[in-house]
């Protein structure tokens, strides 16, 4: 049975009196007015909330709030309106840092997403830190955007990629994993969640095990923000990246939090305006933290409606939310196993709400394109993940995966569209 | 709401199921890999030229319902059309299924059962895929053709 794994949250994260059981799905559903969208003339099935996630109405509304009252450049203006546009900017980096239970709103820096987030860190702390003969360790199951800075990297110092590989069930190899790590590994970097299987990696004992070696850690925590408790000092990890469009936050803006201590001691990122605290030809000194990485206008308003989505997310509480994706995935993984010719590709141990499968002479595309006549959005694919998709001997998944809306009705929906593919390719 | 029988047509079932020419072709002089990363479909279109005419064409590889039937029915298609003719119907072809032109006026024979595809926008690199192969085998490109 899949369960998922149970971190300890931070005082004030927990959602005061209303125990999971009290979880009211629908009530949760009239705040997000896309799902009133029919496609195809059907009532939505949202079910491919892995790549972006919907956004309720309190995220929609801050955001134009911000662009109706307190539109302003921050960080430069004397005036009333700069002021208050950079407070608001402020307290969502501090909203963030309450998030994830970081130790100072300084180590909180935003970017453009979990993309950008890991770009950073391999083009700061990868090009002053990597150089010939370095090994980089990543795993098999990495989302491109985790696979392809290191490749970049690697290839400009002549450094290696490593991959630690995962077992048939898409786990993590822990003893591969820590026989991979040498003298020469200079960063892991890992997902924390699977998005094309739903895996939890086992980051305590990673993070254990490259700590024990001086190696800092990068966690790619896209897929596990939206999903569970997330707490960085918890995990002890060095690096940690989210976007907030899985987040029911908008596109546009995501987040690197970064250990205080190895943020000073990089190169800034980009160079530009609010990343300087003065410059002339001969010389630039950089700005103080988190400025000397956030270079040019940032996306204000993305932190305004990211700061609106965790609030949104923090009144219906990580643990319940986790709890309510656990009981969808334990609905579907059984239901599913039982439809003759599907096969889930992905069934650790410990994992979130996505149920990758393929069916037996039937693709995936195909498979997409009738579950979307239904009204059911899926994605299918390789999910960005090729790699994982060659260890699992396939060219493409059909991937359901579960949000804060998704109800058990919606489960049996996509059981039915599944029925209506094998009809259809009968 | 556009129907899936318009898209899933009995016969374009049929030839994804049992898709012809589909095997490898040892004297084949023309060949090329075409490739749509969106959906990982993967297809080598091979031809046997014989002057301007292409005498023979196989393709193996994996993909979508679509795309798969697609391949199959081109072979039969273009097997003994020149090479001018091949390209003419893959643009007549290709003007069907993105709406730009009549099916009744398209003269494409069989493949006018790809006509629905004009209906899902995302299937048309899948329809399309095995064309765009053998465009480049024909022209004798040596990279392989992507979709994107």
């Amino acid at each position: 049975m899949t369960k998922v794994l149970r971190m300890p949250s931070s005082p004030g994260k927990v959602a005061l009196g209303e125990p999971p059981s009290g979880y009211d799905v629908e009530r949760i559903r009239a705040d997000f007015p896309i799902l009133d969208v029919k496609a195809h003339g059907q009532t939505l099935v949202y079910l491919d909330n892995a790549a972006t996630s919907q956004k309720p109405r309190t995220v929609i509304d801050a955001i134009s709030r911000y662009y109706e009252c307190d539109n302003a450049n921050i960080h430069r203006g004397v005036h009333y309106l700069s002021e208050l546009a950079t407070a608001e900017f402020e307290s969502a980096r501090k909203t963030v840092q309450s998030f994830l239970n970081a130790a100072r709103p300084e180590e909180i820096v935003f970017v453009r997403g979990a993309t950008e987030a890991i770009n950073l860190v391999a083009q700061t702390y990868g090009r002053s830190q990597v150089s010939t003969g370095d090994e980089v360790l990543i795993t098999a199951m990495e989302h491109h955007s985790n696979i392809v800075p290191w490749q970049l990297l690697c290839d400009e110092k002549h450094a290696r990629l490593e991959v630690a590989p995962v077992n048939e069930k898409g786990e993590l190899l822990l003893s591969e994993f820590e026989r991979l790590l040498s003298s020469r590994t200079k960063l892991v970097a890992i997902a924390h969640v699977s998005n094309a299987l739903g895996t939890i990696n086992p980051l305590a004992a990673v993070v254990e095990m490259a700590h024990r070696r001086k190696i800092p850690v990068l966690v790619d925590g896209a897929q596990a923000v939206p999903r569970m408790p997330v707490d960085v000092q918890n995990l002890g990890c060095d690096f940690y990246a989210f976007s907030g469009h899985k987040t029911y936050g908008p596109t546009g803006i995501g987040v690197l939090y970064g250990k205080s201590a190895l943020l000073e001691a990089m190169p800034p990122y980009q160079g530009g305006g609010d990343m300087i605290s003065s410059v002339t030809f001969e010389k630039t000194t950089y700005n103080r933290l988190p400025y000397k990485f956030e270079a040019g206008t940032p996306d204000i308003a993305g932190a305004v409606g990211l700061k609106a989505a965790l609030d949104y997310l923090g009144d219906l509480g990580m643990e319940n939310i986790s709890s309510h994706e656990s009981d969808l995935l334990e609905y579907a993984t059984e239901a599913i196993s039982t439809i003759p010719g599907v096969r889930l590709i992905g069934t650790a141990k410990e994992k979130t709400g996505v149920v990758s499968f393929v069916m037996e002479g039937i693709h995936p595309h195909d498979i997409g394109t009738v579950l979307d006549q239904e009204g059911i959005a899926v994605r299918t694919g390789h999910h960005c993940a090729q790699p994982l998709m060659d260890r699992f001997g396939v060219d493409a998944t059909v991937r359901a995966s579960f949000g804060v809306y998704n109800t058990k009705s919606e489960v049996e929906a996509l059981i039915r569209g599944i029925q209506r593919v094998k009809e259809v390719f009968a | 709401m556009a129907d899936l029988r318009e898209l899933y047509q009995e016969l374009i079932l049929e030839h994804s199921k049992a898709p012809r020419n589909y095997r490898a072709l040892t004297a084949a002089d023309h060949k090329a890999e075409g490739y749509n990363p969106l959906c990982g479909d993967r297809f080598t279109v091979s031809v046997q030229m014989e002057g301007d005419s292409i005498q023979d064409i196989a393709f193996q590889g994996s993909g979508c319902a679509i795309s798969k039937a697609s391949a199959s029915m081109m072979t039969q298609s273009v097997k003994g059309k020149t090479k001018q003719q091949a390209k003419e119907l893959f643009e007549r072809f290709h003007r069907t299924v993105t709406g730009n032109q009549n099916p009744d006026s398209a003269d494409l024979g069989k493949l006018t059962v790809f006509a629905g595809v004009s209906e899902f926008p995302t299937r048309v690199k899948c329809a399309t895929l095995a064309w765009h192969t053998l465009q480049a085998a024909l022209e004798g490109k040596q990279e392989a053709v992507s979709t994107e």
